[in-house]
């Protein structure tokens, strides 16, 4: 109830798992944890879909949709007739974006 | 900035057989590598400059020049660390390395900061293997690892880092602070690798909040001034200062996981009294006065509700399909709630213009 935050797009395929254990190091909320002979997956419902796992894991054992979880930046998306995840602009973490700065929005609809 | 260019071209100090084939050195071309350098104190100037950032004033503008810095009196075998072309960024990692001799490779990321560019792909693989080939960094140390800040992984495939660029990424701590540890102990605890979101993190978010939305606000508080009186101008404030201040601050503490339903609880406790000043106006019949509270209702918690919704963007732990959902779930209750309250605030407004009330 009031959680819309239980799911989220990350699969882990557990069978392709090298344990090279990058995963369990780019994670920022241990979502991964190193095991005995696989990483293990702790706390699903804590990934926020950076997408560092997925582009780091030399076997593709994990997939994820990435993406920022901004919703100034979908809807700003949506109230300009554009898909949400179409990803024009997202917000600043915990410091500056670029969201509104005119001169910066070629490069900010690069990469994701 | 306290950072100059150095006049000697960095291939004409490394040792014989490692200069670049890019090398000006006794050649005729004319595009040494450049190298900086920097030091790790913090001057009066640099924290004027964090201070502007965080206000959001001149937002793009707080840049450093990407390149390769000299830290100390780095040598071949020093290491290099990679950050960010964003004040903030790149002055908590030097500032961290007081003391040290190291290499700083600065990566163009528009004057964004480490996570947030690598979200967006600009501290990514391209531009960290394109930055490494044209400082020729390869040339200047003997060293074949970069020491990449870890929440510039959502950008970096250290394979294809290595492929690309012969580089071997090593990932260190999320926090510059904590690098002293992990040089020494050449290891990331698990607790350097968690993000928080502590409360000192949160309020030094609030000043940008509240200049999002600050004109906007304004404009609206003082029209309400006019039409309904300076109640209900302060009404418009405070939910705005809920959803931007208040929320923040108190998001770990604001019932439900949801950023929508705590910003509607939020709301709701800050509308009481105004709901209650307006139902106990004594010069207004007894309709006008419920009608007038339930618009307060209706209205405060919509609009703080909004706010709280927006601060998903400036947390450290929201993943897209959860904010989708709440967008889905929650906007059109938002709506309906500012919808209907402007409705009974235009009832009440036409009310007193008839001479009704």
């Amino acid at each position: 109830m009031f959680d819309s935050y239980t799911k989220n797009t990350l699969r882990y395929y557990e069978d392709r798992c090298i344990n090279c254990k990058r995963c369990s190091q780019v994670c920022p909320h241990s979502v991964f944890a190193e095991g005995p002979e696989k990483a293990e997956l702790v706390n699903p419902a804590a990934c926020m879909e950076c997408g560092a796992c997925a582009l780091n894991c030399p076997v593709q054992a994990i997939e994820v949709r990435s993406g920022v979880g901004c919703a100034w930046a979908m809807i700003n998306a949506a109230l300009r007739g554009k898909d949400l995840d179409s990803g024009e602009c997202s917000c600043g973490g915990d410091e500056v974006s670029c969201c509104g700065v005119q001169e910066e929005k070629s490069t900010c609809s690069e990469g994701k | 900035m306290d950072t100059h260019t150095t006049a000697a071209p960095p291939c004409c100090t490394s040792p014989p057989g490692r200069a670049l084939p890019s090398c000006s050195c006794g050649t005729d071309n004319p595009v040494p590598p450049e190298i900086r350098t920097t030091g790790s104190q913090i001057t009066f100037a640099n924290r004027l400059d964090h201070c502007l950032a965080r206000w959001g004033i001149n937002r793009s503008g707080h840049r450093v020049d990407p390149g390769l810095y000299r830290l100390g009196s780095p040598t071949p075998e020093s290491p290099v660390f990679a950050s960010a072309n964003y004040t903030l960024s790149f002055d908590a990692l030097r500032s961290a390395l007081a003391g040290r001799d190291a290499y700083i490779l600065v990566l163009d990321t528009k004057g964004i900061n480490v996570w947030c560019a690598a979200g967006k792909g600009t501290f990514g693989t391209g531009e960290l293997v394109r930055r490494i080939e044209v400082t020729g960094l390869a040339g200047i140390v003997n060293t074949r690892t970069i020491i990449v800040p870890q929440l510039g992984a959502p950008g970096i495939s250290a394979l294809e880092v290595r492929r690309r660029s012969g580089f071997r990424v090593e990932y260190g701590p999320v926090r510059a602070r904590d690098l002293p540890e992990y040089l020494m102990t050449g290891k990331a605890t698990p607790e350097m690798r968690r993000v928080w979101f502590p409360v000192q993190d949160r309020i030094v978010l609030v000043p940008v909040e509240m200049v999002h939305v600050a004109l906007p606000a304004i404009i609206i508080a003082a029209a309400l001034w006019f039409i309904a009186g300076p109640v209900a101008a302060l009404a418009a404030v405070s939910a705005v200062v809920a959803g931007t201040v208040l929320f923040p601050i108190l998001l770990p503490y604001i019932p439900t996981r949801d950023f929508s339903t705590k910003g509607l609880f939020l709301g709701a406790v800050v509308a009481i009294p105004f709901a209650i000043a307006f139902a106990s106006d004594p010069a207004q019949p007894g309709w006008a006065r419920l009608i007038a509270a339930i618009t307060m209702l209706l209205i405060m918690p919509a609009v703080t509700a909004y706010l709280a919704l927006n601060f998903t963007g400036s947390t450290t732990f929201t993943s897209r399909t959860g904010v989708k959902k709440e967008i889905f779930r929650y906007i059109p209750v938002m709506v309906c709630m500012a919808v209907s309250g402007i409705i009974l605030a235009i009832v009440l407004g036409v009310n007193r213009l008839l001479g009704v009330i």
